[in-house]
């Protein structure tokens, strides 16, 4: 920038850090009410943290998780126990539905839930008839499909000239996949779908109906199950790549070697040892669904929920979503105009409009 | 479909929850992913040379920031943007401070507030590129985009300068204004109140549109709502310490007594404070995102020619629009590059037969140089050859002569002389 009488004379970055003479690093923030003539040299910055958190309890936030699997995995019941409340298909539907469809169907099913305050909207995203045909060749392009519009839609109110306040984000920011405990280690059909979905969107893995399964067999299957992963080159969330610092990476570590979880769902308590607790009732004895050396699902609640929501929902808008906006918007770079052109979803392109200048 | 802000997401049915799930601890993600990442503040100090802006702003954060008094003699209003780093507790931010240089010092101030507004709508240009950008990295994008306008006001106890007045009118569309009266120690409390009153009404009759407190949060809109009154705030900036009974104050000292800085009943500081970093800061960034960016993105893409809808009212893609203008433009690019090529080679030709012409030149006196050269040589080979066959001559003559001498000499007679004399001659 030129110094001149009309420029702007910009000088970067003193990375001056005026430590000392603000108030102490390690002071703990001031509450508002107290009077702030006793800290001389109290500025209220961190006040900034209340604000934020004021605005986000206001607005509320939004959760998308999708889960897959075939019929009689345990999916809806799972959902149930996570959000400890019906939000599944199956709560909503009469007992005629009540059929595995003949193709993959995409139902989409949005809840209004509250907790401390703190109000979410969680839209679970359920795939009957996944996995469940005689040829399942290319089951997952549906479900890919789905994603890429969800994609689709977002990019084009953001690039809307008028734009919403807040856009409403139903892009999928988790897929869970459901493997059927055999034991042995990953079928084709998982293998299939990981590797392609694991391009767009978080996909977390769970070992289902893991009470059939003793805890030497569990450890197998795991292990095999993560060589196959890495054999196939999936990545599978926590991604390797996109650990921060190391802070991050040690306790992502700690995650993906426990992954994928051995869960264990249920909405019905039982008495045991005087406390109500989720569990399976069998003549052999309870399956407590909390309990950490019963099942992981104590774990897969923490990571989706209580420490890595967040996380997750950074890694669709800032990954997943931006690589599909490359790939669409370089997609209209190379297309010559007036030429219909298929996208990855499926969609065909609507012909170049002629315009006014 | 739009979020309301009462109660309820459109299309979802509200469920009750049998037991604690946990993602009430959401907000506190999210404040940690963004004290990990750091807050930006940007402020712009806009008022005339020596209203005490500077001052204030080492006074509101507590620091010394750096900087010299500025002149009164420059030619035009310059935009001096300093970016510090401070820390409060766990608490990054990167304060970038602008200030005003030169404002209302020139003779003619018609153009006093086009820097400012140029300064502004750069920001929001640099955003929106990056915004527009194929591969972007907007999360880690250093936000330069001014969320808040200090707009001083010097305490002259009457009404608004015109000045005030036109540049306030720019710039509300396009930040928020804070409006305060700088130096207000220099008025007295009944002063002040009539003269809080006369800007008010002035900026309500001009449409100037300042920043108001927001108070639909019910937590802060009480203090908000009861600040929005107390606006414009008379501030006075120090970061001198004098002893007030036990304790040291930041404070302006007079032969007639101490004006504290951090005392309500003195002076509006701490009010400014409170509203401008720890009740409002965030809303200032928000506002600063969804109304004033929002806007200038809106204008700048309708300029550019975007539209949301063709004549037929078929939605367009801003792709396809962006596509048709990217090969105009590449179109206008290559005919461009054909003219240029042209004259480039046209340059290169008359150049070259230029060249040509002074090698021929410089031939042509070489030749004739040459046949000078040879010209002279031959002259004076003729020379030469005349002057030894002179020479020549002469010896025999000289040979000649001599013989004669000698066989005089051996006759010895006058007679013989006489002969050769005779002879000689």
């Amino acid at each position: 920038m030129k110094r001149g009488s009309h420029t702007v004379s910009l000088q970067k970055e003193k990375h001056t850090s005026f430590y000392g003479n603000m108030a102490d690093v390690g002071k703990t923030p001031v509450a508002r009410n107290e009077k702030t003539n006793s800290e001389f040299g109290y500025v209220g910055i961190d006040a900034i943290l209340e604000q934020m958190r004021r605005k986000a309890m206001k607005q509320g936030f939004e959760f998308n998780i999708m889960v897959v699997g075939q019929s009689g995995l345990g999916k809806s019941t799972l959902m149930n126990t996570l959000f400890k409340s019906k939000v599944s298909r199956r709560s909503l539907m009469t007992s005629e539905e009540e059929r595995i469809p003949k193709t993959i169907e995409i139902k989409s099913i949005s809840h209004d839930i509250e907790e401390k305050g703190v109000r979410m909207k969680l839209t679970v995203i359920d795939t009957p008839g996944f996995g469940d045909q005689i040829n399942n060749e290319n089951c997952w392009q549906p479900i890919m499909k789905f994603i890429n519009v969800q994609y689709e839609q977002y990019l084009q109110e953001e690039i809307n000239i008028e734009r919403k306040k807040r856009i409403p984000d139903s892009r999928v920011h988790c897929c869970i996949y459901f493997i059927p405990p055999t034991g042995h280690c990953l079928r084709p059909i998982d293998i299939e779908f990981m590797r392609h979905l694991s391009k767009v969107v978080n996909i977390v893995p769970v070992i289902a109906k893991a009470d059939t399964l003793t805890l030497e067999e569990r450890d197998f299957f795991k292990q095999k199950i993560r060589e196959d992963l890495r054999a196939n080159e999936i990545d599978i969330y926590p991604q390797k790549e996109f650990d921060e610092d190391a802070e991050d990476r040690i306790i992502n570590e700690k995650i993906r070697e426990m992954i994928p979880f051995a869960v264990v769902g249920s909405d019905q308590e039982y008495q045991v040892n005087g406390k109500r607790l989720l569990g399976r009732k069998t003549r052999w004895g309870t399956v407590e669904v909390e309990n950490t050396a019963h099942c992981e699902f104590a774990y897969l609640r923490d990571l989706l929920i209580r420490t890595h929501m967040q996380n997750i929902k950074d890694i669709t808008s800032s990954i997943h979503y931006e690589m599909y906006r490359v790939r669409r918007l370089n997609e209209n770079n190379t297309q010559p105009n007036g030429q219909q052109a298929i996208h990855a979803n499926g969609v065909p392109e609507h012909e170049v409009l002629s315009h006014e200048m | 479909m739009v979020w309301l802000q009462s109660s309820q997401w459109e299309g979802a049915r509200a469920v009750p929850l049998s037991g604690h799930v946990g993602f009430d601890s959401m907000p506190d993600q999210l404040v940690n992913k963004s004290v990990n990442h750091g807050f930006c503040f940007n402020i712009l100090c806009v008022g005339e040379t020596g209203l005490g802006k500077s001052t204030l702003m080492d006074t509101l954060f507590n620091t010394k920031f750096e900087g010299e008094p500025t002149q009164h003699n420059q030619p035009g209003v310059q935009l001096k943007s300093n970016t510090y780093e401070l820390q409060e507790s766990n608490v990054r931010l990167k304060l970038t401070v602008v200030n005003t240089v030169g404002f209302g010092d020139q003779i003619n101030k018609e153009d006093s507030y086009k820097s400012i507004v140029e300064f502004i709508d750069t920001q929001f240009e640099a955003y929106l590129q990056e915004e527009l950008k194929i591969k972007r990295t907007l999360h880690s994008y250093h936000d330069t985009r001014i969320h808040a306008c200090l707009y001083f006001i010097a305490p002259t106890g009457h009404s608004l300068k015109s000045l005030d007045l036109v540049t306030m009118k720019k710039l509300d569309s396009k930040v928020n204004i804070i409006p305060i009266v700088a130096k207000s120690d220099a008025i007295s409390k009944s002063e002040l109140a009539k003269f809080k009153i006369k800007i008010t009404s002035e900026l309500v009759s001009n449409g100037v549109q300042i920043y108001q407190f927001p108070t639909d949060d019910e937590t802060v809109a009480e203090i908000n709502s009861t600040m929005n009154g107390h606006l414009p705030f008379a501030v006075v900036g120090s970061t001198e310490e004098v002893k007030i009974g036990n304790k040291m104050v930041r404070a302006r000292q007079y032969p007639w007594g101490t004006v504290q800085v951090e005392n309500e009943n003195h002076c509006d500081f701490v009010k400014l404070r409170e509203m401008l970093i720890r009740v409002n800061m965030e809303d200032l960034r928000e506002q600063t995102h969804t109304r004033h960016y929002e806007l200038y993105r809106r204008c700048k893409l309708e300029e550019m020619g975007f539209k949301d809808t063709d004549p037929d009212s078929k939605p367009f893609s801003l792709q396809e629009t962006y596509e048709a203008k990217r090969n105009e433009f590449m179109g206008e690019l290559q005919k461009k590059e054909e003219e240029m090529r042209q004259m480039f080679v046209q340059r290169v030709k008359e150049k070259e037969a230029e060249l040509k012409e002074a090698e021929k030149e410089l031939h042509e006196k070489f030749d004739r140089l040459k046949k000078l050269h040879q010209d002279e040589k031959k002259k004076l080979e003729d020379k030469k050859k005349s002057l030894d066959d002179e020479l020549n001559s002469f010896k025999q003559k000289k040979t000649a002569a001599e013989l004669l001498q000698a066989q005089t000499q051996q006759a010895g007679s006058s007679s013989t002389l006489k002969k050769d004399k005779e002879r000689k001659k």
